[in-house]
């Protein structure tokens, strides 16, 4: 039995972890998933769960403990922001080449400077090639979903890999909204016991985590891991499937949104593909042919999908939350034509950066968009790649 | 109400505007409505100017940005009048709600040119009466429901009755002085 | 599946290595004999050893073993040939030469 109720986006992952009770979560308080640990710190103070709660002096040291607990048989989380994730560079990379299938919270806020505490995806961006699967929200009731599906997907033997559960900062992580609850015991049910194979902690049965590898076997370990994360690709959405036979809602790996006939369509991210939805509305009113397709797994990408998935459209509008630094686009600016062309799906593109450090992204903004590039296509316009949206001049 | 109303909240850091946008969001939400309260955050700091927003619609809500041309604006600090447009792209079918002592006609002149209706309720008489101490936003809150009519008035003070006793379940004797704010309110607007 | 270190090796395929190249197994360095690393090698002149077991502790290898309070003869299939317990011995009672 569902139950609906309101929250916001970091009450919504908070109750999820409660539900869950995993074995330990280190972490170390920043804006905005601060609340995260603070919520978890009361439940665990209520007796509501018994996870082991373990303040560090930094982000470095939460993920190392992270790790340190999952390597000694433990079901273990923490959560971050911005430059929280920064400081957790080197022990993200670790996470993922030691395959221990733990799960962070990742509340998105800008990477300084120049300094500033609001939402845009440099942080998880930049941590996309540490070998984590990442997978985006676009709301409260998704951040609360993706968290409960986190640990079926990481600790799949299939897969045994970290997981990164997105939101973004402010606009989801502290607006409360409407969201329907699945029961405690269902989620228990659906998330298991951990019961890892090998682990530290196991008496008579001792292992080594983490060797030094020579050259002989480190390139192989990455390749492994590789294979990993693409097999992870078939275990989301099998996951995906049951977690809908249980709640009613349904997750692919991206969500198609009027897509069926769409000529024109928008490739984004997170809480503002809902701001597009709308837009996507009232142009459809007006009978343009727009849709937008929201990408939810960002890691493992699924290139060969959204190249299928865009294959019937004359132009499609790449947003990308994140600055690249590299005079060209930004990652989804990169990943989405390189997808196209491999797969021979040749159609108009343009990448468009918005919303960095907080910038509003309004549905205007969004109609501006696919009016341009329909533009682009009908009257041969030209459209600057590359542009900056809402950008004062 | 198939279409979403949209709220837009001013104050300072510390003030509660942004306790009053959930509040409402949490009340107009057991209404059975779809809702969001959300704040924006500027430098972080008591005292600093902050907006806060409410959208409550019967349809599920997708929009993700901030409101640009509300219906309702509550300004909790009315010496913001001075530094920040409040009246910015708010409908003249719309309202403003300012917290002052002064009368409609008295704060018109502030609002840059603006034609549509004023509400004033002096929050502070009403907190201190009430409370014996200034909160401004249970009374802004109240007038935010009784001006924009988004619930009537015994459905609003019941459920808020139900929200303080969770609220303030360590210092029940509050509830009383905070349900007599909200009345005042009400009872001064409709004068 | 516990690990056979033995069956791993620098021609093994990628599908076989471990997950996370974990060693599934305990005390498996003694399967890989590090003496034939060694260029110098400790020579114990017993005459002058006073069994203080002061190189024992401080090898870092584990080579020098050590039963009912008696230190035995150096493992030279695990032994690098560092020359710390030659540093380390008050007596002189240890001596490194060239070679294995």
């Amino acid at each position: 039995m569902a139950r609906r109720d309101r929250m916001s986006g970091n009450e919504a992952v908070s109750y999820a972890i409660c539900q869950i009770n995993p074995d330990v979560m280190p972490a170390f308080p920043i804006t905005p998933s601060t609340e995260i640990p603070q919520m978890v710190s009361n439940y665990i103070a209520n007796g509501q769960m018994d996870t082991e709660f373990i303040p560090v002096e930094s982000e470095h040291s939460s993920m190392s403990a992270a790790i340190g607990a999952e390597a000694a048989g433990c079901r273990s989380l923490t959560a971050t922001s911005s430059a929280g994730l920064a400081l957790m560079w080197e022990e993200l990379l670790l996470a993922a080449s030691n395959r221990m299938p733990l799960a962070l919270a990742l509340v998105n806020r800008t990477l300084s400077g120049p300094i500033n505490i609001n939402c845009d995806h440099s942080d998880g961006m930049g941590a996309r090639d540490t070998g984590w699967i990442q997978i985006y929200a676009e709301n409260n009731q998704e951040a609360y979903d993706n968290f409960i599906q986190a640990y079926p997907i990481a600790e799949d033997a299939r897969v045994h890999l970290p997981i990164m559960i997105c939101q973004d900062g402010f606009i989801t992580s502290h607006a409360v909204e409407n969201i329907e609850l699945l029961e405690t015991e269902d989620v228990k049910n659906f998330v298991g016991e951990y019961e890892p194979e090998e682990f530290l902690l196991n008496p008579g049965k001792p292992i080594a985590v983490g060797p030094y590898s020579v050259v002989s076997y480190a390139m192989e370990a990455k390749k492994n891991q590789e294979d990993a994360l693409e097999a992870s690709k078939e275990v989301i959405l099998e996951v995906a499937k049951k977690f809908e036979a249980m709640s009613g809602r349904s997750y692919g790996l991206f969500e198609e949104y009027r897509m069926e006939d769409a000529e024109y369509a928008m490739v984004i991210i997170g809480s503002a593909a809902g701001t597009a939805k709308e837009a996507v509305d009232l142009l459809r009113e007006q009978g343009k042919k727009v849709g937008l397709l929201k990408i939810r797994v960002f890691r493992p990408f699924p290139e060969k999908e959204i190249a299928n998935a865009l294959s019937g459209c004359k132009a499609v509008a790449i947003m990308d939350r994140c600055e690249s630094y590299n005079g060209n686009c930004g990652p989804l600016g990169m990943e989405i034509p390189a997808g196209l062309y491999r797969n021979k799906v040749f159609l108009e593109s343009v990448n468009y950066i918005y919303g960095l450090s907080g910038r509003d992204f309004t549905v205007e903004d969004a109609k501006g968009v696919f009016l341009e590039i329909e533009d682009m296509v009908v009257n041969g316009t030209e459209v600057k790649q590359h542009r900056y949206i809402g950008l004062r001049k | 109400m198939a279409r979403t109303l949209e709220i837009r909240w001013h104050g300072r850091g510390g003030q509660g505007a942004k306790t009053a946008a959930l509040l409402l969001a949490d009340v107009a939400f057991k209404t059975g409505r779809y809702v969001q309260g959300f704040p924006e955050y500027g430098p972080e700091r008591m005292g600093a100017p902050i907006t806060a927003y409410n959208r409550i619609s019967d349809n599920p809500i997708r929009v993700h940005s901030n409101i640009y041309t509300p219906e309702l604006v509550v300004v909790v600090d009315e010496t913001l009048l001075h530094s920040v447009n409040v009246t910015s792209g708010l409908s003249e079918n719309g309202a403003v709600i300012v917290n002052t002592k002064e009368t409609a006609d008295e704060i018109r002149p502030m609002l840059r040119g603006y034609k549509g209706k004023i509400f004033t309720v002096d929050a502070r008489e009403i907190s201190v009466k009430a409370l014996g101490k200034y909160f401004p936003n249970s009374p802004m809150l109240a007038a935010a429901v009784a001006v924009s009519k988004v619930m009537d008035k015994e459905e609003f003070l019941s459920e808020m009755r139900a929200s303080y006793q969770h609220k303030f379940a360590k210092k029940p004797e509050v509830i009383e002085g905070n349900m007599k704010a909200l009345e005042m309110t009400f009872d001064a607007l409709e004068k | 599946m516990r690990t056979d270190v033995n069956k791993i090796n620098e021609n093994t395929p990628h599908q076989d290595l471990t997950e996370g190249l974990m060693i599934f197994a305990g005390g498996t360095s003694k399967d890989f004999l590090t003496g034939e690393w060694r260029t110098k090698t400790p020579i114990v002149h017993e005459d002058l050893c006073r069994q203080c077991l002061i190189c024992a502790q401080v090898c870092p290898d584990s080579c020098i073993p050590v039963k009912n309070s008696k230190r035995l003869n150096v493992d030279y299939n695990h032994c690098k040939g560092c020359g710390i317990c030659a540093h380390s011995c008050p007596f002189e009672a240890i001596e490194m030469k060239e070679g294995r």
